[in-house]
C-alpha cells in the first residue's frame, strides 16, 4: 500500500496549496515528479529524523498542512520528542505516514522494526491512527488524514494486505461476521487471516482500521449480541489497544485478550510470513487461542 | 494610538530591570538572569518588525526563543513591548499564571514557540522559514536564540547543516555565549555555522549599536548567525 502513497499525496499537492510534503531521504524518488511540479512544498531534509519531524512543526504553524514519511522506527521513534514536543506541545498539527510496519523487512532485522509505534502515540494525546488494510484503504484514510484541518494524524502503511477493501470512513470499525461467543477485533491487515482463523467459530468479527480513537461505541455494540469476550488481534505490539478496549466496557464485566506482535526480540531474518508464524499470528495460531479464550473448540484451519 | 499602545511604548530599556524584579522580587540581577537581554532589546526595539497588533499577520517577523531557561528577560521585554500585561509578572510560575520558568506559546501572547527542551527552536525555525517560502512570503524574517551550550544539543546541527546548503536566507540565529558549554573550543561556534555556508559574525552582546549592526549585516543568499558573546555564566 506504500505504493498509493506518492500518487495519492502528488495529486493532494496538486489540489490544496497548504500540503507539502517532508522527507528524510527515504522516499524520495517516488516524489521527483512533485518536487518538479511544487519545489518549496516538497522538501527533503536529507538523513535528519529530528529536523523531519521540527521542520514540519515549523511548517505547520506558518499554516501548512504537512506530510512526514519515513519507516516508522525513524518517523516515532527516533524522533519521538519531537513528536511530544514540536507537534504535541506546540499545538501544530501534522501527518506522520509511516512505512516498514512491525516486520515488513525482515531481512533488515531488528533496526527497522517498530512494533511499538502505536503505543508509543497511546503516550500522548489528540492523535488519530489510521492502519489501513488494502492499498484502497489506506488511500482512502490518507485522503481523510490530510483533510482533518490541524489535527495530528499517523497512518501507519504495511506491506501485510488484505486480498479485498472494505468502505473505511476513518471513524468507525466495521462489520464483517456476526456471532454469539465474542467479540474478535481485526486491524488493519490481519483481517483476513482472523476471518480464516474464525471460520465456524460462533463470534463476530469486525475490522478496525482506524483504531484511535477507539471506537468504544463500536464495540460495545457488538457485545450486546455477541456478548462481552473480547479478543484484539493487531498488527503491532500486542496488547496495544487493550487498555482501550476494557475503558469501552469498564461497566459491564468483560474479559479482553491482546493478541499482536509479541515484546521479545527475535532476532531472526527471513521473511513477513515467517514473522507472523513466530509471533503466533497466522491463521493456525490465532485460531487455537482465539477458540480457547471463547471456549469454542477448533474444528479446523 | 490607544492607551495600551502609550503605555507600552512608555518603556525603555533601562525599565527592565525593575520589570525583571517584579518576577524575581530583587531589581539586581546576576549574569545569567541577564545574559540574553541586550540581545532581546535590540531584537524588539529596533530589529523585528512585529508587535503585540500583528500577532496574526502571516508577514511579520518570527522570534522563537529556543533557550527557554531563564524567561525572566523575555517576558521583561514582552512586557515593556505591550504583548502581555505588566501585572501578569508577578506571578511568575505559579499554577495561575500564564508565565512558566519555560514559555509557552499556547499561554502567553507574543511568544511564537513553547520551550525548554533544549534544540528544538532551531529545527522549527527552519521549518518556519521553508513554510514562509512556499507561500510565497519572501519579506518575514526567522529569528531563533539559542544558547551556547544548547548547540550541545545534535538537533541543531541537523538544522544548521541544512539550512545553509538550503539557502535560507530568511533564517537566523543568534547565540548569545556565556562559556556555559563544558566542552568547546574558541571559536568553534561561528566555525560550525560558516562551514555550512552560513554567515556568522561575532559581537559583544552587551554593545547595543554592535548588536544592531550584526543583526542587521547583510546575508544575501545564506542564513546568519550572530554570536552575542557575554560575560562568562560562571565568573
Amino acid at each position: 500500500m506504500r505504493d498509493r502513497f506518492a500518487p495519492v499525496v502528488t495529486r493532494l499537492l496538486d489540489e490544496d496549496p497548504r500540503v507539502a510534503v517532508v522527507l528524510a531521504e527515504i522516499g524520495m524518488a517516488d516524489f521527483t515528479e512533485a518536487l518538479r511540479r511544487h519545489p518549496d512544498r516538497v522538501v527533503n531534509v536529507g538523513i535528519r529524523e529530528q529536523l523531519l519531524v521540527g521542520a514540519a512543526a515549523g511548517m505547520a504553524l506558518t499554516g501548512l498542512r504537512p506530510v512526514v514519511h519515513t519507516f516508522a522506527s525513524f518517523l516515532v521513534e527516533r524522533p519521538f520528542e519531537q513528536v511530544k514536543l514540536d507537534l504535541g506541545h506546540q499545538d501544530a498539527g501534522a501527518v506522520l505516514v509511516s512505512a516498514a510496519a512491525s516486520f515488513d523487512w525482515p531481512a533488515g532485522g531488528y533496526t527497522h522494526m517498530a512494533p511499538g509505534d502505536v503505543a508509543l502515540l497511546d503516550t500522548l494525546d489528540g492523535w488519530t491512527v489510521h492502519v489501513p488494510g488494502h492499498p484502497d484503504e489506506a488511500e482512502t484514510l490518507l485522503r481523510h488524514a490530510v483533510a482533518a484541518g490541524d489535527d495530528k494524524v499517523y497512518v501507519r502503511l504495511s506491506l501485510q494486505a488484505n486480498a479485498w477493501a472494505l468502505p473505511v470512513d476513518g471513524k468507525r470499525f466495521r462489520t464483517v461476521r456476526e456471532g454469539r461467543r465474542g467479540v474478535v477485533v481485526a486491524v488493519g491487515p490481519l483481517l483476513d487471516t482472523v476471518l480464516d482463523a474464525t471460520e465456524g467459530l460462533d463470534v463476530t468479527v469486525l475490522h478496525a482500521t482506524t483504531v484511535r480513537p477507539f471506537d468504544a461505541a463500536g464495540l460495545r455494540r457488538a457485545t450486546r449480541s455477541a456478548g462481552t469476550d473480547v479478543v484484539l488481534v493487531e498488527p503491532y505490539l500486542a496488547g496495544t489497544s487493550t487498555a482501550s478496549a476494557n475503558d469501552a466496557l469498564a461497566d459491564v464485566p468483560h474479559r479482553v485478550l491482546g493478541l499482536g506482535v509479541g515484546r521479545a526480540e527475535l532476532r531472526r531474518y527471513g521473511r513477513i510470513d515467517e514473522h507472523v508464524a513466530a509471533h503466533g499470528l497466522d491463521a493456525r495460531s490465532l485460531r487455537a487461542r482465539i477458540g480457547a479464550f471463547v471456549g469454542a473448540v477448533p474444528e479446523r484451519v | 494610538m490607544t492607551i495600551t499602545e502609550q503605555h507600552a511604548h512608555a518603556y525603555g530599556f533601562t525599565d527592565l530591570p525593575a520589570l525583571m524584579g517584579l518576577m524575581t522580587g530583587d531589581e539586581k540581577h546576576g549574569p545569567a538572569a541577564t545574559s540574553t537581554l541586550d540581545v532581546l532589546w535590540v531584537l524588539y526595539d529596533r530589529v523585528l518588525r512585529v508587535g503585540p497588533e500583528r500577532m496574526d499577520d502571516p508577514g511579520r517577523d518570527r522570534f522563537l526563543l529556543s533557550k527557554g531557561h531563564g524567561p525572566m528577560a523575555y517576558y521583561a521585554v514582552l512586557a515593556a513591548k505591550g504583548f502581555l500585561p505588566v501585572d501578569w509578572l508577578p506571578g511568575f510560575g505559579s499554577y495561575d499564571s500564564p508565565l512558566g520558568h519555560h514559555p509557552d506559546r499556547v499561554l502567553v501572547p507574543g511568544v511564537e514557540i513553547g520551550s525548554g527542551s533544549l534544540g528544538h527552536g532551531l529545527p522549527i525555525a527552519a521549518g518556519t522559514a521553508l513554510g514562509l517560502r512556499a507561500q510565497g512570503l519572501h519579506e518575514p524574517r526567522v529569528w531563533t536564540l539559542v544558547g551556547d551550550a544548547e548547540l550541545d544539543e545534535g538537533s541543531n546541527h541537523e538544522a544548521i547543516a541544512f539550512a545553509g546548503p538550503a539557502g535560507l536566507d530568511r533564517l537566523h540565529t543568534v547565540v548569545v555565549d556565556n562559556s556555559s558549554a563544558s566542552y568547546a573550543r574558541p571559536g568553534g561556534i561561528t566555525a560550525r555555522f560558516e562551514a555550512a555556508g552560513w554567515s556568522a559574525l561575532t559581537v559583544d552582546g552587551r554593545d547595543h549599536e554592535a548588536l544592531y549592526a550584526a543583526f542587521t549585516a547583510p546575508h544575501p543568499g545564506r542564513p546568519h548567525a550572530v554570536v552575542a558573546r557575554v560575560e562568562p555564566k560562571d565568573a
